[in-house]
């Protein structure tokens, strides 16, 4: 199916070529007003946008590729395939190729279903290093990538503020609370990187024009043998209620005629921070 | 549904438990007689006082990871000590760059749901968790269906830490057992960004910029003020992302929670996302041009005005006072 990546392992050594997953959300642009549906699912009608947080491992997959002289970075997404707009983003910005998962039985598949979903659909693939971001920015589960490091049997190195490729092995600076730590891992791996780890390009006209005869596969779950314990049938968990937090009400606010500051320190006295 | 046992998942740092395990084993003993603690790293019998004065009786220890990210060895471990000695009702596991790595293993391991990002954890009736969503303007209540354990994945400040008085944890040594290549990812060296002032997290004042600030250097205003008023400086996702400041000052949903006295945001429009991490305080001053900036809807006391103009004004009436 991929006839490029057997090609590559059969002529040269392994890590020669490097081969990257970037797993990417398409998302409700989160500058828009966000809402839930009746079944508590994110109302995910209107356009879908690639998620801001997700350009970063594209980029970084990207440079990682071109530091290695060949191999090729393919992007792999679950969600719904009626607007590719997000998975053609990260084609015009240089990704060779994607798979999209998309199956109305998927609709509601919790965190682990969806690790389930990726991790087949990487499986496929074989590749030698996978990217995420730490987290989505409409669900913000946060566990994912790591699920699906767990499933591939792989080591999984996340929150990385840089990641480079030194021979077979991957070193990276992961954020801690006092700073960061450098951790290497042999290849294969799993990588989670924080935003602002490099500056994703703009998609260049040419690439745009480009992407759009770039592969896009269109699976389903059962493509990938999965269903039962996909989508909300299979999610263990359940919304019980949603209700509206105790608000804060705006207090006092005044427009600045030179006297904000004096305004502000007469704040912090009356409630004794000074 | 009686809640017989629960597990929390402690973590070390420089020899003691960090104050997001405390809240937890605080909690966990608010819904269980029966607390244990799992832990990490080779601290174990100098943690075991603490764990117990926070309510655990047992403390679950693997020893030293050699370095290892513990991630994948605690969650074997974890899944060890469930096949070998059974399951508790709920483990608990902090929001933290380890915890979350913990979680997500033991997720993939036991084959069971996680719930993330709770704030809230109460029994009626069985463990329902809360979740903010749209900047903390709504609560998601969730609830597992299956059969346990629930792994629940909560924030740092959504409970208070106190302690017990109870005696010393007893340790119980466990094997990680058998991770195969997962457990291979080491750290080989740790670097401490240098901070001056209380911590973010623990200080009565935070001080936050954002995008309103214009450029990275105006972010000096911000550190200024933060040290005139004995407080930590804190910064909105857009400027960290933008490379400003580092991910460390980050307040918000992927960033740090805080609770302070006061919390003022000094050129931040108030996005969701950062809403999120400092709804908390006790008082919230913000400073915007844009009178429309969510941020105002939440602040006890905003102006609205120019953070260029305003800030040096503020400094030079802070200095005034001495």
């Amino acid at each position: 199916m991929f006839p490029g990546l057997i090609y590559a392992d059969e002529i040269s050594p392994r890590f020669v070529s490097m081969n990257i997953v970037v797993c990417v959300k398409q998302i409700p642009d989160p500058a828009a007003p966000q809402s839930l549906e009746p079944s508590h699912n994110l109302n995910r009608t209107g356009k879908l946008i690639l998620d801001e947080a997700d350009t970063y491992g594209v980029e970084m997959a990207l440079q990682l590729v071109d530091a290695a002289g060949t191999g090729e970075v393919t992007v792999v997404s679950m969600g719904s395939a009626a607007d590719l707009s997000g998975v053609r983003n990260a084609l015009a910005m240089g990704a060779a190729k994607a798979t999209i998962i998309s199956d109305d039985a998927l609709r509601g598949t919790d965190a682990l279903g969806t690790a389930k979903v990726l991790a087949a659909a990487i499986r496929r693939v074989n590749p030698d290093l996978v990217i995420a971001a730490t987290e989505s920015s409409d669900g913000y589960t946060g566990t994912t990538p790591v699920q699906v490091a767990e499933l591939l049997g792989l080591p999984s190195i996340t929150f990385a503020k840089s990641v480079t490729i030194d021979g077979s092995t991957v070193k990276v600076a992961r954020q801690t609370e006092a700073g960061y730590d450098d951790v290497t891992s042999p290849l294969p791996c799993l990588v989670t990187v924080t935003a602002g780890v490099v500056e994703p390009r703009y998609a260049s006209f040419k690439g745009i024009m480009a992407a759009k005869s770039k592969p896009v596969e269109q699976l389903t779950a059962a493509d990938l043998g999965l269903s039962a314990e996909t989508g909300s049938a299979g999610a263990r968990q359940h919304i019980v209620a949603v209700v509206t937090a105790e608000a804060r009400e705006a207090g006092d606010i005044h427009v600045d005629e030179g006297d904000g500051a004096d305004k502000i320190v007469a704040f912090l006295d009356s409630i004794k921070v000074l | 549904m009686t809640i017989n046992n629960i597990w929390v998942v402690v973590e070390p740092s420089n020899g003691a438990l960090t104050t997001t395990s405390l809240e937890l084993l605080t909690h966990a003993r608010s819904l269980s007689s029966n607390v244990a603690a799992i832990t990490w790293g080779g601290d174990g019998a100098a943690l075991a006082a603490q764990a117990g004065d926070y309510g655990a009786t047992t403390l679950h220890d693997t020893g030293s990871l050699n370095n290892s990210l513990p991630g994948a060895p605690v969650a074997a471990a974890i899944a060890g000590l469930i096949a070998s000695g059974g399951a508790p009702d709920a483990i608990l596991i902090p929001t933290s760059y380890d915890g979350r790595d913990i979680a997500g293993r033991l997720s993939a391991r036991l084959d069971r749901p996680v719930l993330t990002n709770i704030t809230g954890l109460n029994d009626e009736g069985g463990l329902v968790s809360e979740h903010p969503i749209f900047g903390g303007t709504q609560i998601v209540k969730a609830a597992f269906t299956a059969e346990g354990p629930g792994i629940y994945v909560i924030r740092a400040k959504s409970f208070v830490a106190e302690s017990a008085g109870g005696a010393a944890a007893s340790v119980n040594t466990i094997a990680v057992g058998d991770t195969g290549a997962t457990a291979t990812a080491t750290i080989t060296s740790s670097h401490a960004e240098e901070r001056t002032g209380p911590k973010l997290e623990e200080a009565a004042v935070v001080v936050s910029g954002g995008r309103g600030l214009g450029e990275a250097a105006n972010y000096q205003l911000i550190s200024d003020i933060a040290k005139l008023l004995n407080g930590a400086a804190g910064a909105s996702r857009a400027i960290v992302d933008a490379g400003w400041v580092p991910y460390s000052h980050q307040v918000g949903q992927t960033g740090k929670t805080v609770k302070p006295t006061v919390y003022i945001a000094c050129g931040i429009s108030g996005a969701t996302q950062h809403m999120v991490g400092m709804k908390g305080s006790k008082n919230i001053v913000a400073i915007n041009k844009d009178p429309d900036a969510p941020i105002f809807q939440i602040a006890d006391f905003g102006i609205v005005g120019d953070v260029h103009k305003v800030l040096p004004a503020l400094i030079a009436a802070l200095q005034a006072r001495g």
